[in-house]
Protein backbone atom coordinates (compact mmCIF):
# COMPACT_ATOMS: atom_id res chain seq x y z
CA UNK A 1 0.00 0.00 0.00
CA UNK A 2 0.98 3.67 -0.97
CA UNK A 3 3.02 5.32 2.56
CA UNK A 4 4.72 8.22 1.48
CA UNK A 5 4.88 11.07 -0.67
CA UNK A 6 8.31 12.28 -0.92
CA UNK A 7 8.24 16.01 -0.57
CA UNK A 8 12.34 16.39 -0.36
CA UNK A 9 14.31 13.35 -0.38
CA UNK A 10 17.33 14.26 1.49
CA UNK A 11 21.26 14.37 0.22
CA UNK A 12 21.26 10.68 -0.35
CA UNK A 13 17.83 8.38 0.58
CA UNK A 14 18.29 4.69 -0.57
CA UNK A 15 16.08 1.57 -0.03
CA UNK A 16 18.39 -0.61 1.56
CA UNK A 17 18.29 -4.17 3.20
CA UNK A 18 20.76 -7.00 4.73
CA UNK A 19 22.48 -7.33 1.74
CA UNK A 20 22.65 -9.26 -1.76
CA UNK A 21 24.46 -12.34 -1.12
CA UNK A 22 25.25 -14.89 -4.37
CA UNK A 23 26.11 -12.20 -6.77
CA UNK A 24 29.87 -11.05 -6.17
CA UNK A 25 31.19 -14.10 -8.43
CA UNK A 26 29.39 -11.76 -11.40
CA UNK A 27 30.29 -8.61 -10.41
CA UNK A 28 27.64 -7.63 -8.20
CA UNK A 29 28.76 -5.72 -4.97
CA UNK A 30 26.88 -6.77 -1.84
CA UNK A 31 25.23 -3.51 -1.12
CA UNK A 32 22.87 -3.01 2.17
CA UNK A 33 22.39 -1.08 4.80
CA UNK A 34 25.77 0.06 6.08
CA UNK A 35 25.01 0.22 9.75
CA UNK A 36 23.71 -3.29 10.42
CA UNK A 37 23.16 -2.23 14.09
CA UNK A 38 20.83 0.48 13.47
CA UNK A 39 19.03 -1.34 10.42
CA UNK A 40 18.92 -4.50 13.00
CA UNK A 41 16.70 -2.44 15.86
CA UNK A 42 14.72 -0.21 13.86
CA UNK A 43 12.89 -3.07 11.99
CA UNK A 44 12.78 -4.69 15.84
CA UNK A 45 11.15 -1.86 16.81
CA UNK A 46 8.25 -1.70 14.28
CA UNK A 47 8.44 -5.92 15.13
CA UNK A 48 9.31 -6.69 11.34
CA UNK A 49 11.10 -9.69 10.11
CA UNK A 50 14.53 -9.27 10.62
CA UNK A 51 15.74 -8.80 6.96
CA UNK A 52 12.87 -5.94 6.03
CA UNK A 53 14.20 -2.90 3.60
CA UNK A 54 14.40 -0.05 5.27
CA UNK A 55 15.32 4.00 3.89
CA UNK A 56 19.08 4.73 4.45
CA UNK A 57 19.08 8.33 5.20
CA UNK A 58 22.34 10.54 4.82
CA UNK A 59 23.50 13.37 6.40
CA UNK A 60 20.63 15.47 5.18
CA UNK A 61 17.02 14.73 6.14
CA UNK A 62 13.57 14.49 4.19
CA UNK A 63 9.84 15.44 4.34
CA UNK A 64 7.30 12.83 3.60
CA UNK A 65 3.54 12.92 3.57
CA UNK A 66 1.90 9.72 4.79
CA UNK A 67 -0.60 8.30 2.68
CA UNK A 68 -1.53 5.35 4.77
CA UNK A 69 -1.49 4.31 8.28
CA UNK A 70 1.81 2.71 9.91
CA UNK A 71 4.40 2.48 12.67
CA UNK A 72 7.50 4.06 11.97
CA UNK A 73 11.02 3.86 13.83
CA UNK A 74 14.00 6.15 13.17
CA UNK A 75 17.36 5.20 14.86
CA UNK A 76 21.17 5.79 13.73
CA UNK A 77 22.45 9.04 13.30
CA UNK A 78 21.57 11.25 15.99
CA UNK A 79 18.24 13.48 14.04
CA UNK A 80 16.10 15.62 14.85
CA UNK A 81 12.52 14.25 13.45
CA UNK A 82 9.03 16.17 13.48
CA UNK A 83 5.29 15.03 12.78
CA UNK A 84 3.00 17.67 12.06
CA UNK A 85 6.00 20.23 13.23
CA UNK A 86 6.21 18.41 16.57
CA UNK A 87 9.08 16.31 18.09
CA UNK A 88 9.24 13.05 17.58
CA UNK A 89 11.25 10.67 19.61
CA UNK A 90 14.39 8.52 17.41
CA UNK A 91 15.13 4.78 18.58
CA UNK A 92 11.00 4.23 19.35
CA UNK A 93 8.43 3.83 17.27
CA UNK A 94 5.28 5.77 16.75
CA UNK A 95 2.41 5.91 14.63
CA UNK A 96 2.06 8.11 11.26
CA UNK A 97 -1.91 8.83 9.61
CA UNK A 98 -2.56 9.38 6.32
CA UNK A 99 -1.94 13.76 5.96
CA UNK A 100 0.75 13.71 8.63
CA UNK A 101 3.86 15.23 7.50
CA UNK A 102 7.07 13.65 8.50
CA UNK A 103 10.29 15.89 8.50
CA UNK A 104 13.86 14.28 9.21
CA UNK A 105 16.13 17.39 9.96
CA UNK A 106 19.81 17.29 9.38
CA UNK A 107 21.90 14.85 11.45
CA UNK A 108 23.71 16.21 14.43
CA UNK A 109 25.97 13.72 15.23
CA UNK A 110 26.62 10.22 13.04
CA UNK A 111 26.14 10.11 9.24
CA UNK A 112 23.28 7.98 8.49
CA UNK A 113 19.81 7.51 9.74
CA UNK A 114 17.26 4.52 9.19
CA UNK A 115 13.79 4.52 8.94
CA UNK A 116 11.56 1.16 9.32
CA UNK A 117 8.23 0.65 8.74
CA UNK A 118 5.74 -1.76 9.20
CA UNK A 119 5.60 -4.34 6.68
CA UNK A 120 8.98 -3.08 5.21
CA UNK A 121 9.31 -0.98 2.54
CA UNK A 122 8.39 -2.44 -0.56
CA UNK A 123 9.98 -2.43 -3.57
CA UNK A 124 10.90 -5.36 -6.02
CA UNK A 125 13.24 -7.56 -5.09
CA UNK A 126 16.23 -8.22 -7.38
CA UNK A 127 18.33 -10.65 -7.45
CA UNK A 128 17.13 -12.21 -3.81
CA UNK A 129 17.73 -8.65 -2.49
CA UNK A 130 15.41 -4.71 -1.90
CA UNK A 131 19.29 -2.73 -1.47
CA UNK A 132 19.62 -0.24 -4.04
CA UNK A 133 23.30 -0.57 -5.90
CA UNK A 134 22.88 2.93 -7.65
CA UNK A 135 26.02 2.00 -9.88
CA UNK A 136 24.68 -0.65 -11.80
CA UNK A 137 21.12 1.07 -11.55
CA UNK A 138 19.56 -1.57 -9.33
CA UNK A 139 17.28 -2.76 -6.57
CA UNK A 140 15.74 -0.75 -4.12
CA UNK A 141 13.82 2.46 -5.85
CA UNK A 142 14.13 2.14 -9.69
CA UNK A 143 17.70 1.78 -8.63
CA UNK A 144 18.59 4.85 -7.53
CA UNK A 145 17.96 7.49 -5.03
CA UNK A 146 14.73 8.65 -3.89
CA UNK A 147 13.40 11.92 -6.03
CA UNK A 148 11.01 14.61 -4.84
CA UNK A 149 7.68 13.18 -6.30
CA UNK A 150 8.54 9.25 -5.55
CA UNK A 151 5.32 7.42 -4.04
CA UNK A 152 7.30 5.22 -1.04
CA UNK A 153 4.92 2.04 -0.75
CA UNK A 154 5.13 -0.86 2.51
CA UNK A 155 4.62 -4.42 2.15
CA UNK A 156 1.68 -5.49 4.90
CA UNK A 157 1.82 -6.22 8.24
CA UNK A 158 0.44 -5.64 11.34
CA UNK A 159 0.35 -2.52 13.36
CA UNK A 160 1.81 -2.42 16.99
CA UNK A 161 -0.46 -2.75 20.32
CA UNK A 162 1.54 -0.30 21.51
CA UNK A 163 4.30 2.09 20.94
CA UNK A 164 7.80 0.04 21.43
CA UNK A 165 11.05 2.37 23.20
CA UNK A 166 14.91 1.24 23.09
CA UNK A 167 16.42 1.42 26.22
CA UNK A 168 18.69 4.66 26.44
CA UNK A 169 21.68 2.32 28.05
CA UNK A 170 21.91 0.47 24.43
CA UNK A 171 21.54 3.29 22.08
CA UNK A 172 25.02 4.16 20.55
CA UNK A 173 26.91 7.39 20.96
CA UNK A 174 29.24 8.76 17.96
CA UNK A 175 32.28 10.45 18.55
CA UNK A 176 34.28 11.79 15.98
CA UNK A 177 37.18 10.37 16.90
CA UNK A 178 36.57 6.84 16.71
CA UNK A 179 38.79 3.48 17.70
CA UNK A 180 37.77 0.97 15.06
CA UNK A 181 38.96 -2.76 15.46
CA UNK A 182 41.20 -4.05 12.71
CA UNK A 183 42.95 -7.45 11.82
CA UNK A 184 45.83 -8.22 9.79
CA UNK A 185 45.98 -8.84 5.96
CA UNK A 186 45.72 -10.45 3.82
CA UNK A 187 48.58 -8.19 2.29
CA UNK A 188 49.69 -7.58 5.52
CA UNK A 189 53.73 -8.99 4.07
CA UNK A 190 53.75 -6.14 1.57
CA UNK A 191 54.48 -4.12 4.46
CA UNK A 192 57.18 -3.88 7.29
CA UNK A 193 57.13 0.03 8.89
CA UNK A 194 53.97 0.80 7.38
CA UNK A 195 51.92 -1.53 9.38
CA UNK A 196 53.54 0.40 12.70
CA UNK A 197 52.19 3.57 10.79
CA UNK A 198 49.07 2.52 10.25
CA UNK A 199 48.30 1.36 14.36
CA UNK A 200 50.17 4.41 15.81
CA UNK A 201 48.71 7.14 13.67
CA UNK A 202 45.31 9.32 13.24
CA UNK A 203 43.71 9.24 10.02
CA UNK A 204 41.32 11.63 8.69
CA UNK A 205 38.09 10.68 6.88
CA UNK A 206 38.13 13.01 3.63
CA UNK A 207 35.43 14.37 1.78
CA UNK A 208 35.23 11.28 -0.70
CA UNK A 209 33.27 8.78 1.42
CA UNK A 210 30.26 6.75 0.08
CA UNK A 211 29.15 3.38 0.43
CA UNK A 212 32.09 1.99 -2.09
CA UNK A 213 34.18 3.17 0.41
CA UNK A 214 35.99 5.72 2.92
CA UNK A 215 39.21 7.07 1.56
CA UNK A 216 41.56 8.47 4.34
CA UNK A 217 43.99 11.11 5.01
CA UNK A 218 47.04 10.72 7.44
CA UNK A 219 50.85 9.86 7.24
CA UNK A 220 51.80 7.76 4.00
CA UNK A 221 51.57 3.86 4.74
CA UNK A 222 55.05 2.94 2.66
CA UNK A 223 55.13 -0.55 0.86
CA UNK A 224 58.06 -2.08 1.44
CA UNK A 225 60.50 -1.08 -0.96
CA UNK A 226 61.02 -4.42 -2.94
CA UNK A 227 57.50 -5.32 -2.72
CA UNK A 228 54.90 -4.25 -6.05
CA UNK A 229 52.19 -1.71 -4.87
CA UNK A 230 49.12 -3.94 -7.10
CA UNK A 231 48.38 -7.35 -6.52
CA UNK A 232 46.69 -9.46 -9.35
CA UNK A 233 42.86 -8.22 -8.89
CA UNK A 234 41.33 -10.43 -6.23
CA UNK A 235 37.81 -10.30 -3.89
CA UNK A 236 37.88 -7.39 -1.57
CA UNK A 237 35.46 -7.13 1.40
CA UNK A 238 33.67 -4.71 3.29
CA UNK A 239 36.25 -3.59 5.52
CA UNK A 240 39.33 -3.85 3.76
CA UNK A 241 42.18 -1.42 4.16
CA UNK A 242 43.47 -0.73 0.75
CA UNK A 243 46.68 1.21 0.57
CA UNK A 244 47.37 2.88 -3.29
CA UNK A 245 50.71 3.77 -4.41
CA UNK A 246 50.37 7.25 -2.86
CA UNK A 247 50.32 5.70 0.91
CA UNK A 248 46.45 6.98 1.98
CA UNK A 249 44.35 4.57 2.82
CA UNK A 250 41.03 3.56 1.52
CA UNK A 251 38.04 1.19 3.52
CA UNK A 252 36.32 -0.34 1.03
CA UNK A 253 32.49 -0.82 2.08
CA UNK A 254 29.94 -2.53 0.12
CA UNK A 255 29.65 -1.65 -3.39
CA UNK A 256 33.32 -3.43 -4.78
CA UNK A 257 33.48 -6.96 -5.59
CA UNK A 258 37.46 -6.85 -6.46
CA UNK A 259 40.37 -4.72 -6.86
CA UNK A 260 43.99 -4.64 -7.86
CA UNK A 261 45.59 -2.68 -4.66
CA UNK A 262 47.13 -4.35 -2.07
CA UNK A 263 45.02 -4.59 1.52
CA UNK A 264 47.29 -4.20 4.99
CA UNK A 265 44.17 -4.92 7.34
CA UNK A 266 40.68 -5.76 7.42
CA UNK A 267 38.46 -3.79 9.77
CA UNK A 268 36.35 -6.25 11.58
CA UNK A 269 32.51 -6.46 10.44
CA UNK A 270 31.33 -5.59 13.88
CA UNK A 271 33.11 -2.31 13.58
CA UNK A 272 31.76 -1.24 10.20
CA UNK A 273 28.86 0.35 11.94
CA UNK A 274 30.93 2.50 13.39
CA UNK A 275 32.48 3.71 10.03
CA UNK A 276 28.61 3.92 8.48
CA UNK A 277 28.56 6.81 11.37
CA UNK A 278 31.81 8.45 10.35
CA UNK A 279 31.52 11.69 8.27
CA UNK A 280 33.98 13.59 6.46
CA UNK A 281 35.96 15.78 9.07
CA UNK A 282 36.23 13.13 11.66
CA UNK A 283 39.19 10.86 12.66
CA UNK A 284 39.68 7.48 13.43
CA UNK A 285 42.94 5.40 14.67
CA UNK A 286 42.88 1.73 14.05
CA UNK A 287 43.64 -0.96 16.93
CA UNK A 288 44.73 -4.12 16.06
CA UNK A 289 43.00 -7.53 17.27
CA UNK A 290 43.49 -11.45 16.21
CA UNK A 291 41.24 -13.15 14.56
CA UNK A 292 39.87 -14.75 17.74
CA UNK A 293 39.02 -11.49 19.30
CA UNK A 294 37.18 -10.79 16.33
CA UNK A 295 35.10 -13.50 16.37
CA UNK A 296 34.81 -13.12 20.41
CA UNK A 297 33.47 -9.70 19.40
CA UNK A 298 31.21 -10.83 16.86
CA UNK A 299 29.77 -13.20 19.45
CA UNK A 300 29.52 -10.35 22.17
CA UNK A 301 26.98 -8.22 19.09
CA UNK A 302 25.13 -11.76 18.45
CA UNK A 303 23.99 -11.80 22.10
CA UNK A 304 23.37 -8.10 22.04
CA UNK A 305 21.08 -8.27 19.37
CA UNK A 306 19.13 -10.87 21.15
CA UNK A 307 19.32 -9.33 24.46
CA UNK A 308 18.02 -5.82 23.06
CA UNK A 309 15.35 -7.69 21.46
CA UNK A 310 14.16 -9.58 24.44
CA UNK A 311 14.99 -7.09 26.87
CA UNK A 312 16.10 -3.43 25.98
CA UNK A 313 12.66 -3.00 23.55
CA UNK A 314 9.99 -2.18 25.90
CA UNK B 1 38.63 -16.54 4.36
CA UNK B 2 41.05 -16.13 0.71
CA UNK B 3 42.53 -19.72 -0.20
CA UNK B 4 44.82 -18.75 -2.71
CA UNK B 5 46.33 -20.88 -5.25
CA UNK B 6 49.40 -19.05 -6.93
CA UNK B 7 50.78 -15.83 -7.78
CA UNK B 8 50.34 -15.21 -11.20
CA UNK B 9 47.42 -15.45 -14.25
CA UNK B 10 47.46 -18.61 -15.50
CA UNK B 11 44.34 -20.90 -16.71
CA UNK B 12 45.80 -23.51 -14.58
CA UNK B 13 45.60 -22.21 -11.46
CA UNK B 14 42.83 -20.11 -12.89
CA UNK B 15 41.06 -23.87 -12.96
CA UNK B 16 41.75 -25.04 -9.46
CA UNK B 17 40.30 -21.82 -8.00
CA UNK B 18 37.07 -22.52 -10.19
CA UNK B 19 36.57 -26.75 -9.16
CA UNK B 20 37.28 -25.03 -5.74
CA UNK B 21 34.52 -22.99 -6.02
CA UNK B 22 32.50 -25.69 -7.98
CA UNK B 23 32.82 -28.10 -5.20
CA UNK B 24 31.93 -25.44 -2.69
CA UNK B 25 28.90 -25.15 -4.70
CA UNK B 26 27.75 -28.98 -4.90
CA UNK B 27 28.46 -29.25 -1.22
CA UNK B 28 28.08 -26.44 0.75
CA UNK B 29 29.22 -26.35 4.11
CA UNK B 30 27.18 -25.14 6.87
CA UNK B 31 27.83 -21.44 7.44
CA UNK B 32 29.30 -20.27 4.00
CA UNK B 33 27.59 -17.62 2.78
CA UNK B 34 28.93 -17.14 -0.62
CA UNK B 35 32.38 -17.56 -2.97
CA UNK B 36 34.06 -15.40 -5.10
CA UNK B 37 36.20 -17.46 -7.98
CA UNK B 38 39.19 -14.69 -9.47
CA UNK B 39 42.31 -15.40 -11.33
CA UNK B 40 44.14 -17.44 -8.44
CA UNK B 41 42.39 -17.23 -5.60
CA UNK B 42 38.87 -18.07 -3.77
CA UNK B 43 37.26 -15.54 -1.25
CA UNK B 44 34.65 -17.59 1.00
CA UNK B 45 32.87 -15.65 3.09
CA UNK B 46 31.72 -17.18 6.16
CA UNK B 47 29.33 -16.64 8.90
CA UNK B 48 31.37 -16.68 11.83
CA UNK B 49 28.03 -17.01 14.38
CA UNK B 50 27.84 -20.72 12.65
CA UNK B 51 31.41 -21.87 12.07
CA UNK B 52 34.85 -20.75 12.53
CA UNK B 53 38.21 -20.57 10.61
CA UNK B 54 39.61 -23.47 12.01
CA UNK B 55 36.79 -25.82 11.21
CA UNK B 56 36.40 -24.13 7.66
CA UNK B 57 40.26 -25.01 7.11
CA UNK B 58 39.84 -28.28 7.27
CA UNK B 59 36.61 -28.82 5.64
CA UNK B 60 38.72 -27.22 2.67
CA UNK B 61 41.54 -29.11 2.92
CA UNK B 62 39.39 -31.93 3.14
CA UNK B 63 38.03 -30.97 -0.57
CA UNK B 64 41.29 -30.87 -2.28
CA UNK B 65 40.94 -34.27 -2.20
CA UNK B 66 37.80 -34.47 -4.54
CA UNK B 67 39.77 -31.31 -6.67
CA UNK B 68 41.10 -34.22 -9.22
CA UNK B 69 38.03 -36.06 -9.28
CA UNK B 70 36.21 -32.94 -10.35
CA UNK B 71 35.37 -32.60 -13.97
CA UNK B 72 35.10 -28.94 -14.83
CA UNK B 73 32.47 -29.03 -17.65
CA UNK B 74 33.76 -27.76 -20.88
CA UNK B 75 33.38 -24.02 -21.71
CA UNK B 76 30.55 -22.87 -23.19
CA UNK B 77 31.21 -20.52 -25.90
CA UNK B 78 30.00 -17.19 -26.39
CA UNK B 79 29.80 -15.42 -29.45
CA UNK B 80 29.70 -11.53 -29.29
CA UNK B 81 28.84 -9.49 -32.41
CA UNK B 82 31.09 -6.45 -32.49
CA UNK B 83 30.36 -3.68 -34.43
CA UNK B 84 34.60 -2.49 -34.80
CA UNK B 85 36.14 0.95 -35.24
CA UNK B 86 34.45 4.62 -36.07
CA UNK B 87 32.36 6.09 -33.44
CA UNK B 88 32.25 2.51 -31.91
CA UNK B 89 35.75 2.14 -30.98
CA UNK B 90 37.32 5.51 -31.10
CA UNK B 91 40.78 4.14 -30.07
CA UNK B 92 41.09 1.59 -33.12
CA UNK B 93 43.43 3.51 -34.90
CA UNK B 94 45.57 4.00 -31.76
CA UNK B 95 45.64 0.30 -31.04
CA UNK B 96 46.58 0.04 -34.97
CA UNK B 97 49.38 2.56 -34.77
CA UNK B 98 50.81 1.69 -31.55
CA UNK B 99 51.33 -1.93 -32.99
CA UNK B 100 52.04 -0.99 -36.48
CA UNK B 101 49.60 -2.79 -38.05
CA UNK B 102 45.98 -1.58 -39.59
CA UNK B 103 43.12 -1.33 -38.31
CA UNK B 104 41.67 -4.23 -40.65
CA UNK B 105 44.41 -6.16 -38.70
CA UNK B 106 43.37 -5.23 -35.35
CA UNK B 107 39.76 -6.80 -36.09
CA UNK B 108 40.80 -9.61 -38.07
CA UNK B 109 42.96 -10.96 -35.32
CA UNK B 110 40.94 -9.75 -31.77
CA UNK B 111 37.84 -11.71 -33.36
CA UNK B 112 40.13 -14.81 -34.60
CA UNK B 113 40.90 -15.22 -31.12
CA UNK B 114 39.36 -17.29 -28.27
CA UNK B 115 39.31 -16.03 -24.73
CA UNK B 116 39.04 -17.30 -21.48
CA UNK B 117 36.83 -15.42 -19.07
CA UNK B 118 39.27 -15.78 -15.95
CA UNK B 119 36.85 -13.43 -13.59
CA UNK B 120 33.62 -11.14 -13.23
CA UNK B 121 34.40 -8.13 -11.54
CA UNK B 122 34.81 -3.72 -11.49
CA UNK B 123 30.69 -3.41 -12.55
CA UNK B 124 28.15 -6.19 -12.51
CA UNK B 125 29.40 -8.68 -15.53
CA UNK B 126 32.90 -6.92 -16.37
CA UNK B 127 34.89 -10.14 -17.94
CA UNK B 128 38.18 -10.06 -17.36
CA UNK B 129 39.58 -12.21 -20.82
CA UNK B 130 42.66 -13.84 -21.14
CA UNK B 131 44.12 -14.49 -24.27
CA UNK B 132 44.57 -11.40 -26.35
CA UNK B 133 47.35 -12.03 -28.93
CA UNK B 134 50.51 -9.81 -28.11
CA UNK B 135 49.87 -8.14 -31.57
CA UNK B 136 47.45 -6.29 -30.04
CA UNK B 137 48.62 -5.41 -26.75
CA UNK B 138 48.37 -1.69 -25.40
CA UNK B 139 48.42 0.17 -22.66
CA UNK B 140 45.91 1.19 -21.03
CA UNK B 141 44.39 5.37 -22.08
CA UNK B 142 47.02 8.02 -19.99
CA UNK B 143 43.31 9.65 -18.73
CA UNK B 144 40.32 7.26 -17.97
CA UNK B 145 36.92 8.49 -19.89
CA UNK B 146 34.60 9.60 -17.49
CA UNK B 147 31.66 7.84 -19.23
CA UNK B 148 32.51 4.49 -21.48
CA UNK B 149 28.87 3.72 -23.20
CA UNK B 150 27.88 0.16 -22.00
CA UNK B 151 29.18 -2.47 -24.94
CA UNK B 152 31.93 -0.92 -25.78
CA UNK B 153 34.70 -3.33 -26.30
CA UNK B 154 38.15 -2.37 -24.99
CA UNK B 155 42.34 -3.58 -24.39
CA UNK B 156 44.27 -2.84 -21.31
CA UNK B 157 47.53 -4.29 -21.67
CA UNK B 158 47.60 -7.90 -22.03
CA UNK B 159 43.76 -8.45 -21.57
CA UNK B 160 40.53 -7.20 -23.88
CA UNK B 161 37.13 -6.86 -21.53
CA UNK B 162 33.67 -5.45 -22.52
CA UNK B 163 31.63 -2.72 -20.16
CA UNK B 164 28.43 -4.24 -19.44
CA UNK B 165 27.29 -1.12 -17.94
CA UNK B 166 27.87 2.46 -19.19
CA UNK B 167 30.65 3.58 -16.41
CA UNK B 168 33.93 5.36 -16.33
CA UNK B 169 36.69 3.65 -17.70
CA UNK B 170 40.28 4.02 -19.22
CA UNK B 171 40.57 0.79 -21.73
CA UNK B 172 41.09 0.63 -25.43
CA UNK B 173 38.19 1.26 -27.09
CA UNK B 174 37.79 -0.84 -30.30
CA UNK B 175 34.80 -1.52 -30.87
CA UNK B 176 30.98 -1.94 -29.30
CA UNK B 177 28.13 -5.08 -29.03
CA UNK B 178 24.74 -4.35 -29.58
CA UNK B 179 23.76 -6.85 -27.28
CA UNK B 180 22.40 -6.30 -23.62
CA UNK B 181 24.58 -8.09 -21.64
CA UNK B 182 23.10 -6.78 -17.82
CA UNK B 183 19.35 -8.12 -17.52
CA UNK B 184 19.08 -7.65 -13.78
CA UNK B 185 15.68 -9.01 -13.86
CA UNK B 186 16.61 -12.46 -14.74
CA UNK B 187 17.79 -15.31 -12.54
CA UNK B 188 20.60 -15.55 -14.69
CA UNK B 189 21.30 -12.11 -15.93
CA UNK B 190 24.13 -12.45 -17.74
CA UNK B 191 25.15 -14.38 -21.34
CA UNK B 192 28.24 -15.46 -19.56
CA UNK B 193 29.77 -17.18 -16.65
CA UNK B 194 33.54 -17.72 -15.33
CA UNK B 195 35.27 -20.37 -17.25
CA UNK B 196 33.24 -20.01 -20.42
CA UNK B 197 35.25 -18.77 -23.54
CA UNK B 198 33.73 -15.65 -25.68
CA UNK B 199 34.52 -14.87 -29.43
CA UNK B 200 33.91 -11.73 -31.29
CA UNK B 201 32.04 -11.95 -34.67
CA UNK B 202 32.67 -8.49 -36.56
CA UNK B 203 29.48 -6.85 -37.63
CA UNK B 204 28.51 -3.91 -40.12
CA UNK B 205 27.15 -0.89 -38.80
CA UNK B 206 23.85 -1.99 -40.74
CA UNK B 207 23.85 -5.23 -38.66
CA UNK B 208 24.78 -3.43 -35.44
CA UNK B 209 21.00 -0.78 -36.42
CA UNK B 210 19.42 -4.22 -36.89
CA UNK B 211 20.55 -6.06 -33.85
CA UNK B 212 19.97 -2.89 -31.64
CA UNK B 213 16.36 -2.98 -32.76
CA UNK B 214 15.82 -7.04 -32.32
CA UNK B 215 17.22 -6.40 -28.37
CA UNK B 216 15.07 -3.77 -27.66
CA UNK B 217 11.35 -5.87 -28.85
Amino acid sequence: MDLFSVLTPGAYTTVQDNRRYGYQQMGIPLSGALDSFSFNVANMLVENPENCAVLEITIMGCRFEVLNEADVAITGAQIGVTLNKRPAECWSSFRVKSGDILEIKQVKSGCRAYLAVTGGIDVPEVMGSRSTYVGGSIGGYLGRPLKQGDIIKRGKGLLLKQARHLSPSVIPQYSSNTVIHAVLGPQDEFFDEGIKTLFESEFMITAKADRMGYRLQGPEIKHRAEMPKSIISEPSVPGGVQIPADGQPIILLVEQTVGGYTKIATVISTDLCKIAQATPGDTICFEQVTLEKAHALYHDRQNLMKEIEKKHII
Amino acid sequence: MLVEYGDEIDPVINNKVRSMAMVMEKKPLNGVLETIPTYRSLLIIYDPATTNPTKLEKEILDFEELLSQIEIPPPDTVEIPVCYGGEFGPDIRFVAEHNSITEDDVIRIHSGAEYHIFMIGFTPGFPFLGGLPKALHTPRLETPRSFVSEGSVGIANNQTGIYPLTSPGGWQLIGKTPLKLFAPEHTNPFIYKVGDRIKFNPISAEEYARLVGEVKK
